[in-house]
């Protein structure tokens, strides 16, 4: 404690473990995915609807799974209301500038924008008759509105974490300000990894997942950018990372970052196998990411 | 709103006695668990090692022994909640659970706070913590209820030494001064206020007389407030968000554009 490198250093953990890292890495698929799937809507031609709605259908059940995550991770889950209505007063509780509080709005926002997406796709896929719901996807204006107001969710879903993480006090997660950044990119490469792994697993063909591939290999790079960046601002708060969660933090950038571009790199023209094992590593890159920035401050605790 | 009341803690003349905590406890009603640790924790005489959710009050002994042993010094301070004027756990709650009273001190109201735990992260402290009881997040009220009583709060009532007075923060400045010049006088120039200036959080309501580092006491030389990164890490994210929104919208059209090739 003398030598702390930062005041950080003398904070109390939040006792947010594996609950958290679930919570996050979800948050990350669950976000990402829309936002692709919306991409994807917005941009694209009636071919690739069905790439659309394979991320619809994964955002929605991953988004249910994180409400219980969230609930349950508090120490009174029977309260998780007061997070949106003050129990004193029952008005509407919201403070724009705790990251806490607008990701509580945000996600069951998301939510909704989800539910909507996803009925649209049903309907599209199974339930033509249901004209209305149709008429919440893209191209026509109602789903167009939807898609470009829950991707905007979307991707606060995913960073806001991150900012979270920067206003906290604790070793290493508050000695940067780009945790937020790093976040929500590594969110949609992951995101657009599953995508292309599912697109693979279904067999499917199309320029869409060749886009898709692209965006992780083009965002892997962005995150080494902002993972050097965030090293650097780290200064000599850097040292929290000296230990066994440095270590995980090395191999998911490894096998989550560099061994995937590689991969990219080095691949056949043909060969899609090679590229469907690099969005594998990415996502269990990712994955090993999120863990050790969760616990990295527990072994730097007082 | 009454004026602003407070502690100084002066450990130049705390004995060790625990009557603080003991004195806290009894009128908190907090359960003697101990995290259901059942060995010393070999550090002095401490063995309530932190502040936490059950132990609002903590005398930590620092022992500063040469490696030769021919001299020592053993130093104890009673640490507490220190009531920041700005206070990052108030600031991060996102229920309100965390309010500023009358009095200016901060206190959790327990009927409030789901345990999210933002606040223990958010503390600079270190302070506040679960209590396993309530599963909610808890820490010194200031005796916020014999305050409202018109009492001093229990740990300074029992102080035998005076270690801890409680008062309205100006007067426990304007005393803590002439202490400082009394040390100082006596030869102890290492004498130093932490936190009884606004520099610090806009001043600790809770403020101590240290007579080394503050990292020595286990306190952070320059506690800073959670929020300090929230416009650049938004920022930071925003523009993140714009960059996987121009990677996505590029090579999307790129695929229009290959299949209008193709086409």
């Amino acid at each position: 404690m003398i030598d702390a490198p930062s005041s950080t250093w003398f904070t109390a953990s939040p006792h947010w473990y594996w609950l958290i890292v679930v919570y996050f890495v979800l948050g990350a698929l669950a976000g990402g995915t829309y936002f692709l799937s919306a991409m994807i809507d917005l941009t694209g031609r009636s071919s690739d609807r069905r790439l659309a709605r394979l991320g619809y259908y994964i955002t929605l059940p991953l988004l249910l799974v994180i409400g219980v995550v969230l609930i349950v991770d508090l120490s009174r889950p029977d309260r998780f209301w007061h997070l949106f209505i003050e129990n004193h007063t029952l008005r509407p509780m919201f403070k724009y500038w705790v990251p806490m509080s607008t990701g509580s709005w945000a996600v069951p926002l998301f939510g909704f924008f989800a539910t909507l997406s996803f009925v649209a796709t049903i309907a599209e896929h199974h339930r033509p008759h249901w004209r209305f719901a149709r008429r919440l996807r893209p191209p026509a204006l109602l789903g167009t509105l939807v898609a470009v107001l829950g991707a905007i969710l979307a991707l606060h879903v995913t960073g806001y974490t991150g900012v979270m993480l920067s206003v906290l006090n604790r070793p290493v997660w508050s000695d940067t300000p780009l945790f937020g950044m790093l976040f929500i990119v590594s969110a949609v490469t992951m995101s657009a990894a599953l995508l292309a792994l599912g697109a693979r697993w279904l067999r499917w063909q199309s320029p869409a997942v060749a886009a898709l591939n692209r965006i992780w290999m083009w965002l892997l790079v962005v995150q080494i950018l902002v993972l050097v960046a965030l090293f650097i601002s780290l200064g000599p708060a850097v040292r929290g990372w000296l230990n066994v969660w440095g270590i995980v933090l090395a191999i998911g950038i490894t096998i989550g970052i560099v061994l995937p571009l590689i991969a990219f790199r080095r691949r056949r023209p043909q060969g899609k196998g090679g590229l469907s094992v690099a969005a594998a590593l990415v996502l269990a890159g990712g994955f090993l990411v999120r863990t050790a920035i969760v616990f990295v401050p527990v072994v730097n605790a007082p | 709103m009454a004026e602003a009341m407070g502690f100084f803690t002066d450990p130049t003349v705390c004995i060790g006695c625990k009557a603080c905590e003991v004195a806290c406890k009894q009128w908190n009603q907090l359960p003697a668990l101990d995290d259901a640790r059942k060995t010393l924790s070999g550090d002095s005489y401490d063995n309530t090692r932190k502040l936490d959710g059950t132990h609002w009050r903590h005398v930590k002994f620092i022992e500063q022994i040469d490696e030769d042993r021919r001299d020592g010094r053993w130093t104890m301070l009673s640490d507490v909640c220190k009531h920041c004027v700005q206070a990052g756990c108030l600031e991060v709650c996102p229920t309100n659970a965390i309010i500023r009273t009358e009095f200016d001190t901060v206190v959790i109201q327990s009927d409030t706070c789901n345990g999210c735990k933002a606040c223990i992260a958010a503390c600079p402290f270190g302070v506040i913590d679960i209590n396993p009881v309530s599963n909610t997040a808890q820490k010194c009220t200031l005796c916020y209820d014999r305050l409202q009583a018109g009492m001093e709060p229990a740990c300074s009532q029992a102080c035998p030494t005076d270690s801890i007075v409680f008062g309205p923060v100006r007067e426990l400045k304007e005393r803590a001064a002439r202490r400082v010049d009394q040390l100082h006088a006596a030869g102890e120039k290492r004498a130093v206020l932490y936190g009884a200036d606004e520099k610090m959080l806009g001043g600790l309501n809770a403020f101590f007389l240290l007579v080394d580092r503050p990292e020595v006491y286990g306190l952070p030389p320059d506690p800073k407030m959670p929020s300090r990164h929230l416009v650049p890490g938004t920022l930071f994210t925003m523009l993140g968000a714009l960059i996987v929104g121009l990677v996505s919208i590029f090579n999307f059209r790129d695929r229009r554009a290959d299949e209008a090739g193709r086409d």
